[in-house]
């Protein structure tokens, strides 16, 4: 399959203006992780992901779960973006009587699988569903977004001894690499380092990846049929925080600090200038 | 109780296959006969009760109906949030099962008693909470609760109550009267309820007429039995093994206050706020923290002397 990379650059170029506008209209935080995954998300819901928006619970989707729930805004605006709901609705986003929460919420949203928020919940709850793909004989795959953070709490290690135990090879993790958690580097935090080696020697299979480089995203996750790995699937996809918007990039400041005024526009025209 | 539950699960799981039960690496010389008969609906999912919880959600997620399996506080403290968050706001189906309530364990330390579960369960929205008081009882909630769906704790106990004639069913919210009287109401929840029942016939010799109410559910609650024991008995005394904060005697006083009916008596006994660093067989610390039968019935006679 081939894939336009022109138009997964502008479903990627969408999700981050609409992220802007939501954090900036909610005043809310994270704007900075969620443009680190705004290429992953365009990748998966533009080309990877099997999923019906008009039938939002088909069996036969593949399962996608956002364990970094703080940047929940980027997947309502891609499930916009894919046609599950009206884009007029990210305007409610953190507003009071939204159900579009700060932290992924999947109660009346069609298309979230899962509602995260607090890290180190998603992977153990993928590990569970692909399990019972397993027990079902079921050919969906079920993929968890991880911020690499997130990669501090144990429950993560629990599942992903679990996992490889269990040759989950139906099961992708993509760690979004931006190696910045919320006050200092992840390395100042509790060193990750050597991070793939962590993950390989647990049992999974591991490739690193530039996670902005939308054809070699696609290449490692889409499911060829050609490899067999008899294991699960670890992708580091080395993102830079603030992706996309020069003065929030790699700059640990919009881990909470939300848009307004001229930073908004100044973020929304650098944006528009990447519009095809 | 233990081997009652399991015996139900396992006719369950034999006709059931969408029943999958998860243990955190508990049950050496339990679940060998589950595990060799239905081979794909166990999984030792090794000393992690996090994980054990998130893949049960999982595994509802896509249709399971999940019973999670440890002891003590693990599969239920130890992994309260992914419980809160994962199973419970996700409507799931999923029934944890503690075996060791109260000091069951109680030899073991404190690590190993619960004594404060049933009230941070309770808590918890989208939960039901069960304590069997018989060995009957442990059968028949595992059976209910499967049945009925949706997130649910089930606390099994070393002892039990002597198994109570009778021919309805077990319902969860719905009380079990095991034997009538006016003067007091002793309300127990799990096997405890052996110790209220001794007690009642103890009092019994001395005329003092006691009903005694085992109260396998916590949540939800028999409101019509603690209103009828409040209005047309002498008083309530609830009695379990476990901290009297956020318990069943607490569980019983908000049904009272939200009702408007003050019984003429009202007494919780439990355990003080203590953790217990002192350790002992289940009935020498009953004895210890006076929650065993002796006590009751001095405390009752205190009440009633009043």
């Amino acid at each position: 399959m081939v894939i336009n990379t022109a138009l997964l650059s502008q479903l990627a170029n969408n999700i981050r203006k609409h992220a802007i506008t939501m954090t900036s209209l909610g005043g809310s935080s994270h704007i900075g992780s969620i443009l680190s995954i705004a290429d992953i998300l365009a990748v998966l819901y533009g080309s990877v992901l099997k999923y019906r928006p008009d039938n939002p619970n088909w069996v036969g989707r593949d399962r996608f779960i956002l364990s970094k729930g703080h940047a929940g805004a980027g997947v309502y605006a891609a499930l916009a973006e894919s046609g599950f709901f009206s884009k007029d609705k990210l305007k409610t986003h953190y507003q009071n009587g939204s159900d579009l929460s700060g932290h992924v919420s999947h109660k009346g949203i069609p298309g979230v699988e899962f509602s995260t928020g607090s890290l180190g919940h998603g992977l153990p709850v993928a590990v569970g569903m692909a399990l019972a793909a397993k027990i079902d004989k079921a050919n969906h795959r079920v993929f968890v977004l991880m911020s690499d953070g997130e990669c501090d709490e144990g429950s993560n290690w629990e599942a992903i001894l679990f996992a490889s135990h269990h040759r989950l090879d139906n099961l992708v993790v993509i760690i979004d690499r931006n190696k910045l958690q919320s006050i200092k580097s992840t390395e100042h935090t509790l060193s990750l380092e050597p991070f793939s080696d962590k993950w390989r020697s647990f049992g999974w299979e591991v490739i690193e990846i530039d996670g902005h480089d939308c054809p070699e995203l696609y290449k490692v996750c889409i499911d060829d049929g050609e490899v067999s790995r008899n294991k699960p699937l670890c992708i580091v996809a080395n993102t830079i925080k603030g992706k996309g918007v020069s003065f929030m990039e790699n700059n640990v400041l919009w881990h909470y600090r939300s848009p307004q005024g001229f930073e908004y526009d100044a973020a929304m025209k650098e944006l528009e200038n990447g519009d095809a | 109780m233990r081997d009652a539950f399991l015996s139900a699960l396992t006719k369950l799981a034999g006709v059931d296959k969408d029943i999958v039960l998860l243990t955190a690496d508990l049950g050496y010389g339990v679940f060998e006969e589950f595990e060799s008969k239905f081979p794909g609906q166990y999984f030792n999912v090794g000393v992690s009760e996090q994980n054990m919880t998130g893949v049960a959600s999982g595994l509802s997620l896509e249709g399971k109906k999940v019973v999670t399996y440890s002891i003590g506080n693990f599969p239920t403290l130890r992994c309260l949030e992914q419980i809160r968050n994962d199973a419970c706001y996700h409507d799931t189906n999923i029934t944890i099962v503690a075996s060791g309530g109260g000091f069951s364990y109680g030899s073991l330390g404190m690590s190993h008693h619960a004594t404060e579960d049933i009230a941070i369960l309770r808590a918890l929205p989208n939960m039901s909470v069960v304590a069997p008081c018989s060995v009957r009882e442990a059968g028949e909630a595992i059976t209910v609760m499967i049945k009925n769906g949706g997130v649910s704790y089930i606390r099994l106990d070393k002892t039990a109550a002597e198994d109570l004639h009778t021919e309805d069913d077990f319902i969860i919210g719905k009380a079990r009267r095991y034997k009538d009287g006016k003067d007091i109401t002793l309300m127990a929840t799990g096997g405890i309820l052996n110790e209220a029942n001794i007690a009642a016939n103890e009092l019994g010799k001395l005329g003092i007429s006691v009903r005694v109410v085992g109260m396998h559910s916590i949540k939800p609650i028999d409101r019509d039995e603690i209103i009828d024991a409040a209005s047309n008995t002498g008083g309530i005394v609830s009695v379990e093994e476990h901290n009297k904060d956020g318990g069943l005697g607490s569980a019983i006083a908000e049904v009272c206050m939200d009702c408007g009916i003050t019984p003429k008596i009202f007494l919780r006994i439990g355990l003080s706020n203590v953790y217990s660093s002192i350790v002992g067989s289940q009935q020498y610390l009953r004895s210890r923290y006076e929650i065993d039968s002796t006590s009751i019935v001095n405390k009752v006679i205190n009440e009633l002397a009043v």
